[in-house]
């Protein structure tokens, strides 16, 4: 594409930035707003802190020889989903305002030639950089809470598979906060250049 | 005085979108605008923004924009920094038709062709000075060393050296404007749209960004299109244009305004409007009394 732009063209088309330099901006977005990335953060956090809690409880459950009756992992399956909900709905809802506060910042960016892909890797990064802490630490806070309140039975726990359900949570609890971000992000880099030019805002 | 404001219309003809022919000249005109109108619909209200503006600019060339609030200075200034497209008409940037271009190119154009001003400074506040200066050199997929070079350099020039790890928050408005006059520099280019650069500022720091514009435009020889109602602007400026009611009343050299303000040219505009209505209308008089006679006398 850009080995065809010779001298002679008077326009070119603007190249796509490399994930680097997005994740760079994405990383700087998180540290500078901490308040903003806790609210978005803390819904994945909770929801994967439930989930890993009910995965943790039928672990202590088998570690005291019992097994879980249908009716209660059916009532367990159902919380869960929900809670994920929840925590869905919470990420997409912070996400928004993090867009409708950046507006101006956003068309700003366009205007010095920031391409619309650009702008949804930015806001996917930064989801996902805040999906990934939150479920890591929302995974340790429902472990520790099965092991804090069935200390009597930890010998028999299967750290293991604890572990392995763990690293399930991470993976999903990222997914998650990156699907969530997904309207908000594609919204932003809809928004119109135009709108930065705009002084009464 | 109104005459002048007839744009030569020979070149009138649409040139192709892209044109990667050898036969490409560099016109003598950087931006041209023919017959661009802009309405905006709010409900069922229309509001003509532009009314069919005609207008050249040529490289090099330092243009003030002059006009009353609410005139169509920005709308015109969206036009030409390929922020909005003309409800009709055309705009070419350097003989390209941009409402042609996609999206990549018009991303493209913005980042390297254009350099933006605005009156809010609009930089990004949770980013340095330094980095707000590198912010389209990124896009433009400069290496880091570059950025770094290049950055430090362009702060220097607007004699903000010292300032490079400074916040936006912790500079005053006139170190604001200096610094998003460094990142429109950010990849030097062939014009700088600078809509009310020194509307938020106060008179002298006001005077020193203007100061700084035309330095740019006579070093580097970049096009510089400013919106302004500051009187002290259009001193420095090697043509005026008058807008009023989104129509170009008149492109003049600034000296033909003379030491009015603004809107005293605008009243003086007026009165000779009004002076030339008013012979209009004793010429018809007096036609309509000959014709009188002649029917009389028949
Ligand atoms: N986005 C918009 N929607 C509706 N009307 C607009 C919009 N932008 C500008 N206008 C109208 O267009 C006219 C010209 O505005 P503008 O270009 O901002 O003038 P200036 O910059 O000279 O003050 C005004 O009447 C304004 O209200
Ligand atoms: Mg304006």
């Amino acid at each position: 594409m850009a080995a065809m732009n010779s001298g002679t063209a008077r326009v070119e088309r603007q190249i796509s930035l490399p994930f680097k330099q997005a994740f760079r901006i994405a990383l700087r977005n998180i540290t500078i707003r901490v308040g903003r990335a806790m609210i978005t953060g803390a819904g994945t956090m909770l929801g994967i802190a439930f989930l890993m809690s009910v995965f943790a409880s039928n672990l202590m459950l088998a570690a005291k020889g019992a097994e879980p009756s249908p009716a209660q992992a059916q009532k367990a399956a159902w919380l869960v989903a929900m809670s994920l909900l929840v925590s869905f709905v919470g990420i997409t809802n912070s996400m928004l305002m993090s867009v409708t506060e950046r507006y101006k910042e956003i068309g700003t960016f366009k205007c010095l030639g920031a391409l619309d892909n650009f702008i949804v890797k930015m806001f996917l990064i930064e989801s996902g950089l805040l999906g990934f802490f939150g479920s890591l630490i929302g995974s340790i806070i429902g472990l520790l809470f099965v092991i804090v309140t069935n200390l009597a039975f930890v010998g028999a726990f299967n750290w293991a598979l604890a572990v392995l359900y763990m690293l399930a949570c991470i993976v999903l609890g990222t997914i998650l906060s990156v699907g969530a971000a997904l309207p908000p992000a594609i919204r932003a880099a809809k928004m119109q250049a135009v709108d930065a030019m705009r002084t009464e805002v | 005085m109104s005459s002048i404001a007839t744009a030569d219309a020979q070149n009138g003809a649409a040139a192709p979108a892209v044109s990667t022919s050898d036969d490409y000249r560099a016109s003598e005109h950087i931006v041209r605008v023919r017959g661009v109108k802009r309405v905006y619909k709010i409900g069922e209200v229309l509001v003509h923004a532009l009314r069919g503006i005609d207008l050249d600019i040529k490289r090099g060339e330092f243009m003030a924009i002059m006009g009353p609030s609410g005139s169509g200075k920005s709308t015109l200034f969206n036009m030409v920094g390929g922020l909005d497209k003309p409800t009709d008409g055309t705009v070419f940037i350097d003989e390209v038709d941009i409402a042609q271009l996609d999206a990549g190119e018009l991303a493209w154009l913005r980042c390297r062709k254009i350099g933006y001003i605005f009156q809010t400074f609009n930089l990004i506040p949770v980013m340095t000075a330094l980095e707000n200066v590198t912010l389209p050199m990124i896009f433009a997929g400069a290496s880091v060393d570059e950025q770094m070079e290049k950055g430090k350099r362009l702060l220097e020039t607007v004699g903000l050296g010292d300032r490079l790890y400074n916040k936006p928050g912790q500079l005053s408005g006139g170190q604001q404007q200096r610094v998003a006059i460094a990142r429109a520099l950010a990849n030097d280019p062939a014009i700088i749209l600078a809509d009310e650069p020194t509307g938020n500022l106060d008179q002298k720091v006001g005077e020193e960004i203007i100061q700084m514009l035309k330095r740019l435009n006579k070093e580097s020889g970049v096009t510089i299109i400013t919106a302004t109602h500051d009187d002290k602007m259009y001193k420095r400026a090697d043509r005026v244009s008058i807008v009023i009611d989104g129509e170009i009343q008149a492109v003049v050299p600034p000296e033909q305004l003379g030491d009015n303000t603004v809107d005293g040219f605008l009243a003086q505009l007026k009165e000779e409007k009004d002076a030339a209505a008013i012979k209009d209308l004793e010429t018809a008089a007096e036609v309509t009394a000959t014709n009188a006679a002649i029917t009389g006398e028949g």
